[in-house]
């Protein structure tokens, strides 16, 4: 299983047109273990910076991590 | 090469104007333009129009020659320049280009975005085209979601507040409201910055642009044929545009653009000047850290110094180093195509002494700086009195 740190990460309040009703959603990109960065949604309790965080699922592409 | 002057400029007012398609914008910002310049249609060699999305806002594509076909200008090469926000940033530099080579003598160069026609929603959803729509915006990143990240990181890294961001905003609008031109010409205190609509945190709606209607437009010549046409040209010192990655996730430190810094130092060396020999700049606040990264990036101060710089009042019109004279994007307006070229004709203005209650009274040597995307292109100008 992925996991890796939190590099940086936003609320998104205002969102595009098809992820209205998913706000508002936390962002995140995640350094990853293995190496290389990714931006991902973030599941359940908000992250920081310098969080550990895990893969949950992929939902419709889009990958979704959670506080480890 | 042969050096390049700018002999006419011309822009509309920047704004929400629901009675106003596209190419009637273009065409007002393209004739007040040529007028400047005791110019006539006839005379124009080519046409370059930087435009990011008209085709997604209004349904209209091929709109160089739909443009200028409108001002009576056929038979020239007349093409569309796409380069996110630095759209017309782009068409400068490459229209720059053609007449340093000897291509061309008399060109326009103009930007222009409609934007207003559509819902909030839909234009967050055209403007992440601009990012990676495999990655970062298939996740849910809007532009101010990828800058809010940004800022975020700037805070962590270098101590950044809230207060220094919102001194950028506060800043802006103080010099919007005193320019005729601005989409939104009034004061914000502080407080209201701090305690703005969250967008993206940590940025509110005081730290966005504006969604805005708008056209610019500038008129380049050989330098030396400068004097047929104006007898206040401004000599074209230094220009370059250069990329990086689009998907922020892809750029190894996301609190520098380093398209910007990599643009500037070619621009320097080509003006033969310094970052200290700079005496004001116009820089792309799409939000307010961008602004604080840009005078980083541009070297007006070191790395992770910009929101102290910006705090402290260095950036005003009566500081050290006065950024955004026209009120910027926040104030001024972001229709995106339009922003590289409305940011050359804000520094025209202040060159030729013409920027009325916002003149400076250095105003001989400026800096233009656009980005596109989260710093995906960028194109620095630097302009001075012929």
């Amino acid at each position: 299983m992925k996991s890796g740190i939190v590099y940086t990460e936003t609320v998104v309040h205002a969102a595009p047109e098809q992820f209205v009703a998913d706000a508002p959603y936390q962002l995140a990109i995640v350094s990853l273990g293995e190496g290389g960065r990714l931006t991902a949604r973030i599941d359940g309790e908000r992250v920081v910076i310098g969080d550990r965080v895990d893969f949950l699922e992929d939902r419709n592409g889009i990958p979704f991590f959670r506080k480890a | 090469m042969r050096p390049v002057a700018i002999i006419g400029i011309g822009k509309t007012a920047f704004g929400a104007f629901p009675d106003r398609d596209l190419r009637s914008l273009a065409v007002e910002a393209g004739e007040k333009c040529l007028a400047d310049a005791h110019v006539s249609p006839s005379q124009v060699e080519a046409y370059y129009l930087g435009n990011f999305a008209g085709p997604s806002f209004v349904g209209q594509n091929h709109l160089a020659p739909y443009i200028a076909g409108a001002m009576g200008i056929t038979g020239v090469p007349a093409t569309r320049f796409e380069a996110a926000c630095a759209s017309s940033g782009s068409a400068f530099y490459h229209a720059v280009s053609s007449v340093a080579a000897g291509l061309n003598d008399v060109v326009l160069v103009a930007g222009v975005e409609k934007m207003t026609s559509q819902t909030t929603p839909k234009v967050t959803e055209i403007l992440a085209g601009a990012g990676d729509t495999c990655g970062e915006v298939r996740a849910g990143a809007t532009f101010p979601a990828l800058f809010a990240m940004i800022a975020r990181r700037h805070m962590y890294q270098y101590g950044t507040t809230r207060e220094m961001l919102a001194a950028v905003a506060v800043k802006n609008h103080e010099n919007g409201a005193k320019n005729p031109l601005a989409h939104m010409r009034k004061v914000i205190t502080m407080d209201q910055a701090l305690k703005g609509k969250p967008i993206s945190e940590p940025l509110t709606v005081f730290d966005c642009s504006l969604i805005s209607d708008g056209a610019a437009a500038v008129l380049i010549a050989p330098l030396e044929r400068a004097a047929e046409f104006t007898d206040k040209p401004v000599k074209v010192l230094g220009v370059a545009q250069t990329s990086d990655y689009v998907a922020l996730d892809q750029k190894d430190d996301i609190t520098t653009f380093r398209a910007v810094s990599a643009a500037a130092e070619k621009a320097y060396k080509m003006a033969g000047v310094t970052a200290q020999d700079i005496q004001f700049a116009e820089v792309h606040d799409c939000f307010t850290i961008a602004e604080i990264i840009a005078s980083e990036d541009l070297g007006f101060v070191k790395k992770g110094e910009g929101g102290p710089y910006a705090l402290a009042g260095c950036t005003r019109l009566t500081g050290p180093m006065p950024i955004n004279t026209s009120g910027g994007l926040k104030s001024k307006g972001h229709p995106v195509g339009a922003t590289g070229v409305g940011q050359i004709c804000d520094l025209v203005y202040q060159l030729r002494g013409e920027a009325g209650e916002r003149q400076l009274a250095r105003h001989s040597l400026g800096l233009a700086q656009n980005l596109g995307g989260s710093g995906a292109t960028a194109v620095v100008t630097i302009l001075g009195i012929a």
